[in-house]
């Protein structure tokens, strides 16, 4: 199955029990979705359920705010993050506060999804990755997806889930092949271990992982060390029972993100293991990330902004090297 | 509209009335702080958008104590938020802009100026969706008809024909700016003409609004899709307690204050309903006491326990997941 169809499986099991349910955004109907996430859900499910909107991304997830409080669970696509900027006001401002400031009268069962990160080429206004911006911000569950298994079961369990929901997916993995244990219930605000090992603690989500997973196999034969590499999966609330597991065993750390490396996410996961887990860790924490630049067009700079499985592997042996492994 | 009612909106105009002065005689105390923006002047507009707009969703912007007791949350509840006490409407969390009470249907304060017309419009698709008759009423300034999120409300509401009533209250400022100053139109009608349906009404006139609100209710009842009223109105003070309002003449403040509403349809009650000035008297004595036990029930009560910072960021069921 396919990333794209996970998701796609996902909404539509849920809206198969739920009439509450329904989707809106830009192209998710008749057309079927820009990433083809929606596609065949209007035929099934009709125009009232699948709400065609003008290219308005604040009324979105406005509106999807109004669904809620009116007693429906809406399902709001965005077509990139870049265009969720203009939405920030719904998301920051109402989503995430509404529940506190109403000290809990109002509730927003509802997911905004979008993708986020390099593509191919698009240029800054379509490329870039602000889960950081949105992970910070009390009161939004965010979810990364990274991986087929969990895209089917994290919707799923984001679109039961009476709390608002950020579920960022990436641009470069809805054709991505996996399979779905089906049977197997997951609990979505878990991270996930991907693989195990006993001295690196490779923490990373979305499509780095992949790009990890890639590098890894150079690293273990060049440092004859193991790695232990973990999807985060929730960047809001942050998982760190499963990290701190991890970094308890390998006292070494390594993040690895797509986004810009000021203010980055992974700053956040480092900063907590120096505060939590100093006497730990047996190596300065290495932090992997974009670039400070916004993403450019040409492909030679775009790949030069942000890290690749090449370049994972020449900074961690490196500093594997540098730290004595 | 009847006496019973007729009186019942004397009543609450001038509740209202009484509970902004309290309230502002509160906050030069220092009982309350942050922002409070009063809605005297307004209280026509208010109270009969309230009683007119009787059965669905209100969403409003701030500016919406008196609104809120309008549509039946208790003043006390009210002073109290304003006080940022534990017994508040929202716990002390929300404060004076911040008044929500789903079980009245009233998603109140939003700050963020046009920020809840999106919102607005969604609920109306929820209300469609269910085949709900009820409508949903967004309430705003003149200052949001500027703002992308009104026209963009404006244009889904329209295409959806959706049971949306817009109720702009036009005072003529947006904080300190003259409207006619940064948009070309006196009217803001004029920029919902090409979406649907436009009326106006003398804001300053609690019959006239009820009976607009009314009609423009049934519009929606029957299924002629989202409409637009203007309401003109004006606020005698400054936006919020921070502000002076010397942007505004003298004589533009007498105009203003020689439309009374309390004193309109004080006139009304008597010369209309026959209401002699004993009983005129006995409403207005009872709008006293109420304020009264708001703020004695506000001063009274206490500031909400340290545990309230991390309660309600996330709901319940989930906060259980993430534990």
């Amino acid at each position: 199955m396919l990333y794209r169809e996970a998701l796609n499986r996902a909404i539509d099991e849920t809206m198969a029990i739920d009439s509450n349910i329904v989707v809106l955004g830009e192209d998710i109907g008749r057309y079927g979705g820009s990433y083809r996430v929606t596609e065949g859900l209007f035929a099934k499910y009709g125009e009232k359920r699948l709400m065609d909107t003008p290219i308005a991304e604040m009324s979105i997830v406005g509106n999807a705010i109004g669904m809620a409080i009116g007693g429906l669970r809406p399902i709001a696509e965005l077509m990139t993050v870049n265009f969720a900027l203009l939405a920030f006001d719904q998301i920051i401002n109402h989503m995430a506060k509404l529940h506190y400031m109403s000290a809990g009268k109002i509730t927003l069962p509802m997911v905004v999804r979008f993708p986020q990160g390099v593509s191919k080429q698009l240029a800054s206004q379509h490329s870039e990755s602000y889960e950081q911006m949105l992970a910070s911000v009390p009161g939004l569950i965010v979810l990364a997806v990274s991986d087929v298994n969990y895209a089917y079961h994290a919707l799923k369990k984001a679109i039961l889930m009476d709390d608002p929901v950020i579920v960022i997916e990436h641009e470069l993995l809805y054709n991505k092949k996996g399979n779905v244990d089906f049977d197997r219930d997951i609990d979505p605000l878990k991270a996930r271990i991907v693989k195990e090992g006993d001295d690196i603690t490779i923490v990373s989500y979305l499509k780095m992982v992949d790009d990890v997973m890639e590098a890894v196999p150079q690293i273990e034969e060049k440092l004859g060390k193991q790695c232990e590499v973990i999807d985060l999966c929730a960047l809001n609330p942050i998982d760190y029972q499963t990290l701190a597991l991890s970094l308890k065993k390998t006292g070494r750390l390594v993040v690895v993100e797509e986004d810009h490396k000021k203010g980055g996410f992974g700053s956040q996961v480092i900063s907590w293991a120096v505060e939590e887990l100093f006497y730990t860790l047996d190596a300065s924490p290495l932090r992997i990330a974009g670039e400070d630049v916004p993403i450019p067009y040409n492909r030679k700079l775009e790949l030069a902004s942000i890290p690749t499985p090449d370049k994972i592997v020449a900074r961690i042996v490196t500093w594997g090297e540098q730290n004595g492994l | 509209m009847n006496k019973l009612l007729a009186e019942e909106i004397y009543y609450l105009m001038v509740l209202g009335r009484k509970f902004e002065f309290s309230a502002k005689e509160h906050y030069m105390k220092g009982d309350i702080s942050g922002f409070l923006h009063l809605d005297i002047g307004q209280e026509a507009l208010s109270v009969s958008a309230m009683k007119a707009f009787d059965r669905g969703d209100v969403f409003s912007g701030y500016r919406v104590h008196v609104m809120a007791i309008a549509r039946g949350l208790s003043p006390k509840s009210v002073m109290a938020e304003l006080f940022g006490k534990a017994t508040g409407v929202s716990r002390g969390k929300g404060g004076s802009m911040h008044l929500y009470d789903p079980s009245h249907f009233f998603y109140g304060g939003d700050a963020i100026v046009g920020g809840h017309l999106p919102n607005a419009v969604g609920c109306a698709y929820a209300r469609k969706y269910q085949g709900s008759e009820e409508g949903v009423m967004a309430i705003f300034g003149d200052g949001a008809t500027n703002c992308g999120a009104f026209f963009e409300s404006l244009n889904i509401a329209s295409a959806q024909n959706l049971p949306l009533l817009f109720l702009c209250e036009n005072n003529g400022y947006a904080i300190g700016t003259k409207i006619t100053s940064v948009t070309p139109f006196l009217k803001q009608s004029k920029k919902a003409e090409p979406y649907m349906r436009t009326m106006e009404v003398d804001g300053m006139d609690a019959v006239a609004v009820y009976d607009a609100l009314k009609e423009a209710q049934k519009s929606l009842h029957d299924g002629h899709g989202p409409i637009f009223v203007e309401a003109f109105t004006c606020r005698y003070e400054g936006h919020s307690m921070s502000d002076p309002g010397s942007y505004r003449t003298q004589l533009e403040m007498q105009i203003c204050k020689s439309q009374d509403p309390i004193d309109r349809m004080k006139k009304v009650l008597i010369e209309q309903y026959q209401v002699d000035t004993a009983s005129l008297e006995t409403l207005e004595d009872r709008a006293e006491r109420a304020v009264e036990e708001a703020v004695d029930f506000a001063l009274a009560s206490p500031e909400p326990d340290e545990a309230e910072l991390y309660q309600n960021i996330f709901c319940q069921g989930c906060a259980n997941v993430i534990s």
